[in-house]
């Protein structure tokens, strides 16, 4: 038990932080209930998948910075896609939004391995392409969303038989969330593949002396990416009901994020569940900061400020843990 | 090599590589067969580990081939060496710092049960299969490594450094299982510095030099002899220049430099010497010894964790190179890639410590730096233009520019870390005059060599280290091959402890 | 097909030599090659009115280009850029009426250093990554830009008679700025080769290793190096605030993404040690008239982003492809 309490001590403080965020919030303002949890929910899922897709690919040893812009290409594709279209073709379009994800993440992964560029210049450069794309696909916000889209992750859970109070409290979107995430992560989590991500992300030459297929499992890392930036690129979509071509601000969010959630920036160490963590702590800081009527620029501030102190942190941590 | 060709489990023969201009191979051949222990030998330099990569398939050979049980190497990468039947154990551990043991197994698809019943073997048996990798010894990692390969059962078992770090109780253990496997059947080809060990437990030794298989030996008692000969070169002429002649040196004078019980990391454990000023002092001593950490401890690029170094009779310590240099400790490093700015001009490489105090980032005196960058050049003899990109030079010019850096400067004490590695012998020739120039207008020259001719040549005396101890303090007159070469195996069973006598 | 390339390898090859040694002569002639095009494209577009204000927009994205070819020579890069310059002009704009002009200019100037500090110190003494550092201090400068203009919306904006002069104005039918930019290049050019630092900088980027063993304080290097790196943003600023005669939130920040390619194709590479002022002044030149290609071609804004990220990797990929030979 201890083991596990050591082990995963970083991830069980960002709950119990979280845990007492929320506490502060309900102080703040006594009105804080259903309704807040839902838009807490729903404003944190396109962040939580962002981070997701970017731990994958920093365990693995790599960074996408391309991340926002993939989102904005899934976001205008689906938004123009499923304009005026409905029922199960809407169904097509978001398998069909999620497969482009793949793509886009696996072009970044392979043009890494091919080029032998550096990660950092390569998916810069596909930030600039990505962005393009997005625009070249819809150049202003438009298009539109299935009805029955949104509504996935409006409001509270609500589960036949049981009574609404006890389920409503949970917002759809965690649930959405939850349900994207453990349909990705774990099945690859408990795979080989996923043995191969943490490896060449702690060692890559010990990995390939191992025999692991050091370039196949970049690629591959990076198409994970990719999936978690089109579902982000959907939630944003969902949420706002139409297409936004201008990448959003889930490019430095989603690395901060990672980094106080206990992923190392140099690989192999760390889980999905502290960053996704570490994305409701953020939210929920702007979110009291808004309440006590602090000047939202302000608050992007002190956002800005937590991110890049973090950031560093991290990086000296990363420096510390290499001499060790 | 006069085994029949079809019972050879691992058979290369005619193998060539260069990189560039370097010829690292030339007609290297091997064979193993089964219930086979070879031992695979070479002084530093004879192209052992670009043999073994390509035995292991992280090259590919120019020429040659390499059969492993009689088909034409498919061996492409560690994961199709494996399926091929030849799994190498290599001197760094191939296990995932960050995963568990368990992890590790299922990462390379081992079974489980072979693997404990080999770690058993070998003496841990308290290895617990969740154990972080990142937090066991280096001793168990390789252990690990080795129970890894075992319990895949492989056709041809090869083992670089096996007891490197190893205690002594599990260097027996190890020994004894590995007989054993070759006795019930295995192939092992075993690279190791230690004689002892191959004495005791090697069928046969076959020797690398300057890239060409020399010899293939069968084992026998007093064979030692003959390998030392066959890795220096039997009948190798005496190099035209004399001895060099050791200055007097007054015994009342304050050293250059005094070391004391130096230590750090885990390989430099207590080194003690004296060098004194217009003094070369040679170190020899066998890869991993410790050199390469005394070396860096005196330049200011890493730290000592005990012991005391003083210049000039003033105790020092540095914090970063820039201390080092201002104490007067210039380093040439080993490797010229860590030293060279390969995309920068000769001229921008050698006037590099001229600009590197905050005191001197302003506008540059181009007529002094020019000045002070000719005459480098010059005493040099370096081949080229100013202006050439570094990259572009030969490998004796090259490592005539790392030394031209501080010629610009001004030496005081130089320290030498194998000048003359892959150096034709004309610029190595001009390399010992310069040092010899050097020392006798009162500069100090630690020169670390891993070519055991020239140290007679180039200094006036040698300390010879073994296993991060100076082991041996021989004179220049003293200093033939075979004394030094014994003395770095530590078969002189001399054990004389630090000596830092001055004459 | 591989006899093809077998005959080609040696044409390559010089080629990677020619472009290592002597980078600015392939540069110039894809320049004047460009031109050309545009003079087929539509003909009589090149006059000296043309050439005068192509010269006047390629200034701002020359000085911004400088951060990135500074930064980028030690293997960096200097992502906050365009929101110092942003900064910079904004400030100057509003604080005119209290401070007048000198006053103003003093404090936009000492924004942008401080700016270029905060990165500094991230990358020297933190070791982050300059890419995370600097789009990090982006967003908090962006943040402080955002709260300081709620304070000053109210009051009046004035923009300094002699920023503009600077940029509308022309001489002899040339571009004022250039009185500013032509002592600035100069002195960037100069210092790059015949100054300590500029030295230290191609050698920090060329082996980061060998200079610290020769005795080089890398984080003085880094610290001073995103220190001036803002400094400069905050200079673009204001010039460009002459240009556009608007003191807007986003005044720069198109200027960005063309910073860092016009260093590349300059022929500065991203891993250091490589390139310098002079290939990226023409990288800039080449890029504005690209951009009037591209409005001739009527390319839409997407098609542009698209090119600006290929050409960065294109050119990088054929740089390893070449260096590595070589």
């Amino acid at each position: 038990m201890t083991r596990l309490l050591a082990n995963n001590g970083w991830t069980v403080g960002l709950a119990v932080l979280l845990a007492m965020l929320l506490i502060a919030t309900k102080v703040i303002q006594p009105g804080f209930g259903v309704s807040g949890l839902d838009s807490l929910g729903r404003s944190a899922l396109p962040f939580a998948l962002a981070t997701v897709g970017m731990a994958v690919v920093v365990i693995a040893g790599g960074i996408d910075l391309s991340i926002a812009a993939m989102m904005a290409v899934a976001s205008v594709t689906a938004a123009v896609l499923m304009d005026g279209v409905t029922g199960g073709t809407s169904g097509l379009v978001v398998i069909a939004v999620l497969g482009l994800g793949l793509a886009m993440g696996a072009l970044n992964g392979a043009l890494i391995v091919v080029t032998r560029v550096p990660d950092i210049v390569v998916t810069l450069a596909m930030l600039f392409v990505w962005q393009g794309v997005a625009l070249l696909i819809l150049n202003a916000p438009g298009g539109g969303i299935a009805p029955w889209l949104r509504g996935l992750i409006v409001g509270g859970v609500t589960l036949p038989g049981v009574p609404a109070e006890w389920t409503a409290w949970l917002p759809r979107a965690v649930v959405v969330l939850a349900v994207c995430v453990a349909a990705v992560w774990l099945p690859i989590r408990q795979s080989k593949l996923g043995l191969r991500f943490y490896a060449v992300g702690s060692d890559a030459l010990a990995a390939f002396r191992s025999g692991v297929p050091v370039g196949q499992t970049r690629i591959a890392a990076y198409a994970v990416c990719g999936l978690f930036a089109a579902m982000g690129g959907l939630a944003v979509t969902m949420s706002t009901g139409i297409g936004e071509p201008i990448p959003g601000p889930y490019l430095l969010a989603s690395v901060a994020a990672v980094v106080l959630g206990g992923v190392t920036l140099g690989g192999g160490r760390g889980g999905v569940l502290g960053p996704v963590l570490a994305v409701f702590v953020l939210r929920v800081v702007r979110l009291d900061l808004t309440l006590l009527s602090v000047d939202p620029n302000v608050a992007a501030i002190v956002e800005g400020l937590i991110m890049v102190v973090v950031v560093m942190f991290g990086g000296v941590l990363a420096m510390r843990g290499r001499r060790a | 090599m006069t085994e029949a060709p079809s019972l050879a489990v691992l058979d290369a023969r005619g193998v060539a590589k260069r990189f560039g201009a370097v010829v690292a191979l030339r007609d290297a051949s091997l064979q193993v067969n089964r219930g086979q222990i070879v031992a695979l030998m070479g002084a530093n330099g004879a192209g052992k580990s670009t043999f073994v990569k390509i035995l292991t398939g992280a090259l590919r050979p120019d020429s040659g081939h390499v059969r492993i049980k009689g088909h034409d190497s498919l061996v492409t990468s560690p994961a199709t060496a494996r399926r091929s039947g030849l799994v190498p154990v290599y001197q760094e551990p191939s296990l995932i710092p960050d995963l568990d043991v368990a992890a590790n197994l299922r990462l390379t698809s081992t079974p489980v049960d072979p693997f404990r019943h080999w770690v058993r073997e070998l003496g841990l048996p308290d290895l617990r299969l969740d154990a972080m990798i990142g937090r066991l010894p280096l001793a168990s990692l390789r252990i690990l490594d080795l129970a890894r390969a075992l319990a895949v059962s492989p056709d041809v078992l090869m083992l670089d450094e096996m007891t490197a770090a190893l205690p002594t109780d599990l260097v027996d253990r190890v020994l004894s299982v590995v007989r054993a496997q070759a006795d019930a059947g295995r192939a092992v080809i075993y690279i190791s510095h230690r004689f002892t060990e191959i004495a005791a437990i090697c069928d046969r030794a076959t020797v690398l030099r300057d890239g060409m298989t020399v010899g293939d030996l069968a084992i026998e008692p007093g064979i030692e002899e003959r390998i030392v000969n066959l890795m220096l070169g039997e009948g190798m002429a005496a190099a035209a220049t004399s001895a060099r002649g050791g200055a007097a040196r007054a015994a009342e004078q304050t050293p250059r430099l005094r070391v004391r019980g130096l230590r750090t990391g885990t390989r430099l454990t207590d080194v003690t010497l004296d060098l004194a000023r217009g003094e070369v002092l040679g170190v020899v001593a066998l890869e991993g010894q410790g050199q390469d950490e005394l070396f860096d401890v005196l330049a200011g690029n890493r730290r000592a964790t005990g012991g005391t170094v003083e210049v000039d009779g003033r105790a020092v310590t540095f914090r970063h190179p820039a201390d080092a240099i201002a104490a007067g400790l210039t380093l040439v490093p080993g490797d010229r890639a860590h030293a060279l700015l390969m995309a920068r001009s000769v001229r921008e490489n050698i006037a590099l410590p001229l600009v590197a105090r905050l005191g001197t980032w302003g506008a540059i005196p181009m007529r002094d730096e020019a000045e002070r960058v000719t005459a480098a050049i010059a005493r040099l003899q370096i081949d080229t233009r100013a202006q050439g990109e570094v990259r572009r030079l030969s490998g004796g010019n090259q490592q005539k520019v790392t030394i031209a850096r501080w010629i610009a400067r001004g030496v005081e004490t130089l320290l030498l870390f194998d000048p003359t590695r892959g150096i034709d012998i004309r610029t190595k020739r001009q390399i010992y005059a310069l040092v010899r120039d050097l020392a006798d207008q009162g500069a100090a020259v630690l020169f670390y060599t891993s070519e055991l001719a020239e140290v007679r040549q180039a200094c006036d005396r040698a300390v010879v280290i073994f296993n991060g101890r100076v082991v041996d303090v021989i004179e220049a007159a003293d200093c033939d091959e075979p004394t030094l070469l014994r003395a770095a195996y530590g078969l002189t069973g001399t054990r004389t402890g630090p000596a830092a006598v001055p004459a | 097909m591989t006899a093809t390339i077998t005959a080609l390898a040696p044409m390559i090859g010089r080629l990677g030599r020619l472009l290592a040694e002597r980078p600015l002569i392939p540069l110039i002639g894809l320049l004047v090659g460009l031109v050309g095009v545009l003079e087929i494209l539509q003909p009589g577009i090149v006059n000296p009115r043309w050439l005068g204000n192509t010269i006047k927009f390629a200034i701002p994205l020359a000085m911004l280009a400088a951060c990135q070819t500074l930064t980028m020579l030690t293997g960096g890069i200097d992502l906050s850029a365009g929101t110092v310059a942003t900064i910079a002009a904004f400030v100057t704009a509003t604080l005119t009426p209290f401070f007048g002009v000198p006053g103003a200019v003093a404090i936009a100037l000492a924004c942008a250093l401080v700016a270029g500090l905060v990165n500094g110190f991230g990358v020297a003494v933190c070791r982050v990554h300059p890419l995370i550092m600097t789009l990090g201090t982006g967003l908090i400068a962006t943040g402080c830009l955002l709260v300081y203009q709620r304070f000053v919306i109210s009051t009046g904006i004035e923009i300094p008679g002699f920023l503009v002069w600077l940029g509308t104005g022309r001489t002899w039918g040339l571009p004022n700025a250039l009185v500013v930019f032509i002592p600035f290049a100069t002195l960037l050019i100069w210092g790059q080769r015949r100054t300590g630092f500029g030295r230290l900088l191609y050698a920090v980027g060329a082996n980061e290793a060998a200079a610290q063993l020769s005795g080089v304080r890398v984080w003085q290097v880094h610290l001073a190096l995103y220190a001036l790196s803002g400094f400069i943003a905050g200079l673009t600023g204001l010039l460009y605030l002459g240009i556009v005669k608007t003191a807007s939130l986003s005044l720069a920040l198109p200027l960005d993404l063309p910073s860092v390619a016009a260093a590349v194709v300059g022929g500065t590479s991203i891993f250091g040690g490589r390139g310098g002022y002079g290939g990226t002044l023409i990288g800039a030149l080449i890029l504005t008239v690209m951009a009037t290609m591209l409005t001739l071609m009527q390319m839409p804004e997407g098609g542009r982003r698209i090119l600006f990220g290929a050409i960065i990797l294109v050119v990088t990929a054929l740089y390893i492809r070449l260096t590595d030979r070589s």
